[in-house]
């Protein structure tokens, strides 16, 4: 086993664990809700980076993304099949054959029957490989940026679609989504006396996330994608497909997108349209930008504290503006990042002082 | 339906096109001068109805003490208030939000060397962020709206039987004024050729003496103020809020791709032909979805001929698509 290629992980884990027993030991256990959710949103950030950092296209559309598998879980779980079983529905029918519902007595003593959060997962995915190889096998034929305008729009039809139906419950949001349960008797959701188990949950989906990334970019795929960065010309020269690696990494992206979304929803138990506007996409690039792109690590690290920090609000009102102008500095002092940024002054000090020295040793 | 209705719709579609028309060519110059697609063209209208709106309103400015007793002099009034008659208002608000275009490209954009296209594009993106958050800030979440030219609400005026408000003949009006005034501009004026000729070919215009940093200044101040013009002429029929700017770029956007990017007739036609598809489709669809539709054309369009529907075949064999 190369210990070397898996030493990140391994920091991952004790960074993970070290953080929950130091915030149980001082009391502030309520800290790990919020990091649970930065996690979830830790996913799409990933996919995100790969799409931005790699191979150099832009999304604006990626909250549109969230919400798809949000929505397609909030309203598939939570979507009483039981009269359509009573009509003798062929498609109701083939679902509870196919052991893909649940009956159960709500809190209303009333039976109804819902379909497994699993079989609402495969749904969530299907809906966005589709809906993101429509978007991307015309769009990104095209060179220059039309990708990001496309996305914003397509953002913008799904924002309106949710607030104007009603099965989507319009400005409320869909609500009382049941908790996603694994094996073992665990489950995704966020209710107090589960919260540290679920923090680990997250942090485990997140590292299989980030292992089957890492795997990625190693691959002989994630070379393409690394070669697109440096200009389609070229890439083109090594006999590599620009088209093909572009829409590989955007339908990718999006799934995550999509992934991210149906987890938080299960976890929190709800989606509003809020986590569907514009601005939370535009809140990921400036994420994703601040991280350094291709650097997934840091696009990570920046995930979960500038949303930590935004979740318990210190930003107050001016979250937006916040993100806004976090992006506008990133990209005119540091389009590297912040961890470029540091070790590119770092670096050019450091040469200034040998500089200095040899030539005073010169004299 | 009779025939009334239809010059009804196709009068509401006429005025909405041509405000996507000046969106468009306001998208068009700064992207021939800079392949830079402004994300933030859209605020910019809705920065110049604010503005005009402030103004016609009135601002109330506190006076230091000290200051007082001598306005007091002047004025009869302790405190200064600045109130200016609608049309000047409106020329004030054109110019402030060009100088803000202009600033936003010498602070934000000029100074970067080796800019890459998606750095330059986020950055727009950013600032129109920020852009709609200041706005928020300072006029509130209300639905604001500058009085009519002439009139008011209910004035209106009678064109084989479709009642029509005098402000939609301001609009189309000073549209069609605002494309033939730039046609001579750029065609006729040394400027206006200096700039065309940075669009053409931006190494070509520094050889021959162009100062081509200060042309795309000026082309931020041109796309900006004339995105501030279409927010004051047509903020009396939709209103302006903190938040129209996206969708409306959006929209400037498509119309700009629908006549090939760089053609401005390309672009008038185009803006009207979405503008009356849009007035026309609430008999298909609801309304709450009428702004998809600007996007579904733009998907489609992308994907059938990217160069547009006017733009010409040699022209857009030279640019990147």
């Amino acid at each position: 086993m190369n210990l070397k290629k898996h030493l990140p992980y391994l920091y991952f884990v004790a960074v993970v664990v070290f953080s929950q027993m130091l915030l149980s030991l001082v009391g502030m256990e309520y800290f790990l809700t919020q990091i649970t959710v930065t996690f979830y949103y830790g996913i799409l950030i990933m996919g995100l980076a790969v799409l931005m950092g790699y191979a150099g296209q832009i999304s604006l559309g990626h909250s549109g993304f969230f919400a798809i598998g949000g929505y397609t879980a909030a309203l598939l779980t939570t979507y009483n099949l039981l009269p359509l079983i009573e009509k003798k529905s062929s498609l109701a029918l083939l679902l509870t054959n196919l052991g893909m519902t649940v009956t159960q007595t709500n809190v209303y003593g009333k039976t109804v029957c819902y379909l497994q959060p699993l079989a609402a997962f495969a749904i969530a995915i299907l809906l966005t490989l589709a809906i993101s190889l429509l978007i991307a096998i015309p769009v990104l034929r095209l060179k220059g940026h039309y990708l990001a305008m496309a996305t914003l729009g397509f953002g913008i039809i799904i924002e309106k679609i949710v607030t104007g139906t009603k099965a989507l419950g319009e400005a409320d949001g869909l609500a009382e989504v049941p908790a996603f349960k694994l094996f073992a008797g665990l489950e995704i959701s966020a209710k107090a006396d589960i919260k540290v188990s679920n923090y680990y949950i997250a942090a485990g989906i997140l590292l299989i996330g980030l292992i089957l990334i890492f795997n990625l970019i190693r691959s002989r795929t994630g070379r393409a994608l690394r070669s697109l960065h440096g200009g389609d010309d070229s890439a083109g020269a090594m006999g590599i497909n620009p088209y093909r690696y572009k829409v590989i990494a955007f339908v990718l992206s999006a799934v995550l997108a999509s992934i991210s979304g149906f987890f938080l929803t299960h976890y929190n138990g709800g989606i509003g349209p809020s986590e569907a506007s514009i601005m939370k996409s535009i809140r990921y690039v400036a994420i994703v930008a601040v991280g350094g792109m291709a650097n997934i690590w840091g696009t990570l690290t920046m995930c979960v504290i500038l949303n930590f920090l935004s979740l318990r609000g210190y930003f107050g009102s001016y979250d937006d503006a916040v993100f806004g102008t976090i992006l506008i500095l990133i990209m005119l002092f540091a389009p590297n990042g912040i961890a470029g940024l540091g070790g590119g002054l770092f670096r050019e000090k450091i040469k200034y002082f040998i500089n200095k020295f040899k030539k005073q040793d010169s004299k | 339906m009779e025939f009334s209705y239809y010059l009804q719709y196709l009068f509401s579609g006429l005025t909405n096109g041509s405000i996507y028309a000046i969106l468009a060519i306001g998208f068009i110059i700064i992207y021939n001068s800079t392949g830079i697609i402004n994300f933030a063209q859209g605020e910019f209208v809705m920065l110049g109805g604010m503005i005009a709106i402030t103004l016609t309103n009135g601002i109330n400015i506190n006076l230091p003490d000290f200051l007082k007793d001598t306005v007091f002099f002047f004025l009869n009034s302790s405190h200064l208030q600045i109130k200016l008659p609608l049309f000047f208002s409106v020329i004030l608000s054109v110019l402030i939000t060009g100088f803000i275009g202009s600033f936003i490209y010498i602070f934000l954009l000029r100074w970067i060397k080796k800019a890459t296209v998606l750095r330059m594009i986020i950055i727009t993106i950013g600032v129109s962020i920020v852009i709609k958050e200041i706005a928020l800030l300072l006029w509130g979440e209300k639905v604001k709206a500058l009085p009519y030219f002439v009139g008011n609400e209910v004035t209106s005026i009678q064109i084989f039987g479709a009642f029509i408000s005098p402000q939609v003949l301001w609009v189309i009006g000073i549209s069609v004024l605002i494309v033939i005034i730039l046609n001579l501009y750029f065609h006729l004026t040394l400027q206006g050729k200096a700039m065309s000729a940075c669009s053409a070919n931006l190494t070509g215009a520094n050889l021959v003496g162009i100062n081509s940093k200060k042309m795309i200044t000026r082309s931020f101040f041109i796309s900006a103020a004339l995105g501030a013009l279409a927010g004051c002429i047509t903020s009396p029929i939709t209103q302006t809020q903190y938040n129209i700017g996206s969708p409306l770029a959006i929209k400037g956007f498509t119309v700009a791709i629908l006549g090939g990017l760089g053609n401005t007739t390309g672009a008038v036609y185009a803006g009207l032909i979405l503008g009356i598809i849009e007035s026309f489709s609430i008999n298909f669809i609801p309304v709450v979805y009428r702004d998809v539709i600007a996007i579904f054309i733009l998907l489609v369009i992308l994907v059938i001929k990217p160069s547009g529907l006017f733009g010409k075949k040699n022209v857009s064999a030279l640019k990147e698509f």
